[in-house]
């Protein structure tokens, strides 16, 4: 897949890397952007890794975009098929699916909605032949998923579940947006799944919330203090389906601070997850239990 | 040192040059709309050009000042009063301490940047005093002003009043705004017809228009080139697999109504973009009031950057008239 080179505006320069969603085109994104980043040249002033393609935003006073395309593509050349192996760490996120505050608001949103008899995880259950609620449960939280993406407002996640294609849940967005998203929504669009850090507008089916926040601007969560934004592209993330007493539990822990969320180191290899995926799956998973 | 706020106006921020160096996980620039009003102001005032100022939207708010002050306002013809007498705008004036800053209805623009000498003094967020009320980050407390708010100064320099900026130099859009824009990135998605009409038919600002982005409507709908949906974009032919969006990028859902993102940009998602308004215009979006009618016009890099040259031009013009 050749990647597509376009400027946006006179301090942007926006590369495709392939026009539909896979792992390999996110780890092109990934190991490009991760060469820019090292590559530290002057005038490059952000470096965005997004699901299939990335953008970097410069300073045409300081280097002249077209020496700064050729240099990109240089660099694209030069990393070749992208990266094949990546440390990272895996992160569970415990979710309360079906949970009152996103029913609430579903409730209020059905005029927007496909389906207006079903809530939204009755839908996507359907449209993707998922036996009921636990069904989609199961299929939901059974594998984890690459954070491929971080945007949209401040720390919000996209998310791509590592499963084979014809496996990967999908679903459209709303008709239209709804005006309101409880915060720590689990939603999902398209093949993305995402965590709503901030409360507001979204068009994403929602499934769920996570009692754990992922973005504190002041920084007075523990987990959060050294940095207000949880997530990076290339993080891994794992639900863990709970009931409403944990969830109650969760926010009293995170109040008081007693509350750190299970993550471990792990090491992904590309060429390991092809070969095979549950296998590979199961021993990231394994490493939140310490093994 | 402080003001204290008597009433808000409408949509007032706490603003400065912006906050870069996080638009990766999703933390947009903010900062000024209009970045030369900002530095004009700080300037009139004797503030570095950095200096955190208000960005008031539409309509000015009421503050009470509890020390003597060097103010100025700058963008939009906002006409300031102080203790109900008139004051020039785009030039430097005294408020004692114990007098109240109040406004008149605005008469042209959108966006009106009030300067006090020393700046508002609320802590550093990432780097920059700018306002993120999206995600309640920076500024006072996160989120637009509200009465009884008391804003910290700085220590002030005591510039002179009456400076003034020469109205030759003071940038506003004309009627229609003229939009430079360089077409790109999803451009492709639309036939050539679409592309053609798209630069021909006048838009007039939709309702929607605020520091995230701009809405645009009036103009004919978009066609598309028809295509199989690439996988995880989605069905309707206005989506891509989420990508990052450029500051100024348009983006036109389904085909229907242009979106210019500005600084405060959501800084990714599903929809295309057919270009970008180059980084010399922003400024001018920023003044733009709703209703008001604009054209989008097609321009090369050469001219994007030869436009970005002339305002920095403009901007040590000013520098050198004061």
């Amino acid at each position: 897949m050749a990647s597509r080179y376009s400027y946006g505006g006179d301090e942007h320069i926006f590369v495709e890397c392939d026009e539909e969603m896979s792992l390999e085109a996110f780890f092109k994104s990934l190991s490009i952007t991760k060469a820019v980043r090292e590559a530290q040249i002057a005038g490059v002033t952000e470096i965005c890794p997004a699901n299939a393609s990335f953008q970097i935003k410069f300073d045409p006073d300081v280097i002249k975009p077209d020496d700064l395309l050729a240099e990109l593509k240089t660099i694209e050349a030069q990393t070749g098929a992208g990266m094949a192996h990546l440390s990272t760490r895996i992160i569970e996120i415990p979710v309360l699916y079906n949970d009152p505050w996103t029913h609430e608001t579903l409730m209020r949103f059905r005029d927007r909605h496909q389906a207006p008899d079903k809530t939204d995880i009755e839908y996507t259950a359907a449209i993707n032949h998922l036996d009921g609620v636990e069904g989609f449960v199961k299929a939901h939280s059974g594998a984890p998923w690459f954070v491929s993406m971080v945007g949209f407002v401040a720390g919000l996640p996209f998310l791509y579940q590592m499963v084979e294609r014809k496996r990967q849940i999908q679903s459209p967005k709303y008709l239209r947006p709804r005006t309101d998203t409880p915060k720590l929504t689990v939603g999902h669009g398209g093949c993305f799944g995402a965590i709503y850090s901030v409360r507001g507008a979204g068009g994403y089916q929602m499934f769920g919330i996570t009692p754990m926040p992922i973005y504190d601007p002041n920084q007075q969560i523990k987990y959060l203090r050294e940095f207000m934004c949880l997530f990076n592209p290339g993080d891994i993330v794992k639900w863990r389906p709970i009931e409403r007493a944990e969830y109650d539990q969760i926010v009293a822990d995170v109040e008081t601070g007693k509350f750190t969320p299970n993550m471990a180191k792990v090491d992904f290899s590309l060429d390991a997850f092809h070969a095979d995926i549950d296998a590979a799956n199961a021993k990231l998973t394994g490493a939140l239990h310490g093994h | 040192m402080a003001i204290k706020v008597v009433k808000p106006g409408l949509s007032t921020t706490v603003q400065d040059l912006g906050r870069p160096g996080y638009y990766h996980i999703g933390i947009p620039i903010s900062g000024a709309m209009d970045r030369l009003a900002l530095r004009a102001a700080n300037l009139l005032v004797g503030n570095p050009e950095n200096a955190a100022v208000l960005e008031a939207s539409f309509l000015g708010p009421e503050l009470e000042f509890t020390e003597d002050a060097t103010v100025a306002v700058t963008g939009a013809e906002l006409p300031a009063r102080v203790d109900g007498v008139e004051r020039a705008t785009w030039t430097s004036f005294a408020v004692k301490q114990g007098q109240t800053l109040s406004f008149a209805f605005l008469k042209a623009g959108a966006r009106a940047y009030i300067a006090i000498s020393g700046g508002i003094d609320v802590p550093l967020a990432l780097g920059s005093r700018s306002t993120y009320t999206l995600g309640a980050l920076g500024g006072f407390k996160g989120r637009k002003l509200e009465a009884g708010d008391e804003l910290p100064l700085g220590a002030g320099a005591g510039a002179p009043e009456g400076r003034t900026i020469p109205r030759a130099l003071r940038r506003g859009p004309g009627s229609p705004a003229v939009l430079r824009m360089m077409p790109g990135l999803y451009w492709h998605r639309i036939t050539e017809a679409a592309g053609k009409h798209f630069f021909t038919d006048t838009w007039k600002v939709a309702p929607e228009a605020d520091r995230i982005g701009y809405r645009f409507r009036g103009g004919k709908p978009l066609e598309f080139v028809p295509r199989e949906p690439p996988f995880g974009a989605g069905s309707d032919p206005s989506n891509i697999v989420d990508a990052c969006y450029p500051y100024g990028s348009v983006q036109v859902p389904s085909g229907a109504e242009p979106i210019v993102l500005h600084r405060d940009a959501v800084s990714g998602g599903g929809y295309f973009m057919i270009g970008t308004v180059i980084s010399a215009d922003l400024d001018l979006i920023g003044q733009l009031q709703p209703h008001a009618p604009a054209a989008f016009t097609a321009v090369t890099m050469e001219q994007a950057l030869a436009a970005r040259h002339e305002r920095q031009k403009r901007l040590a013009e000013i520098r050198a008239a004061l």
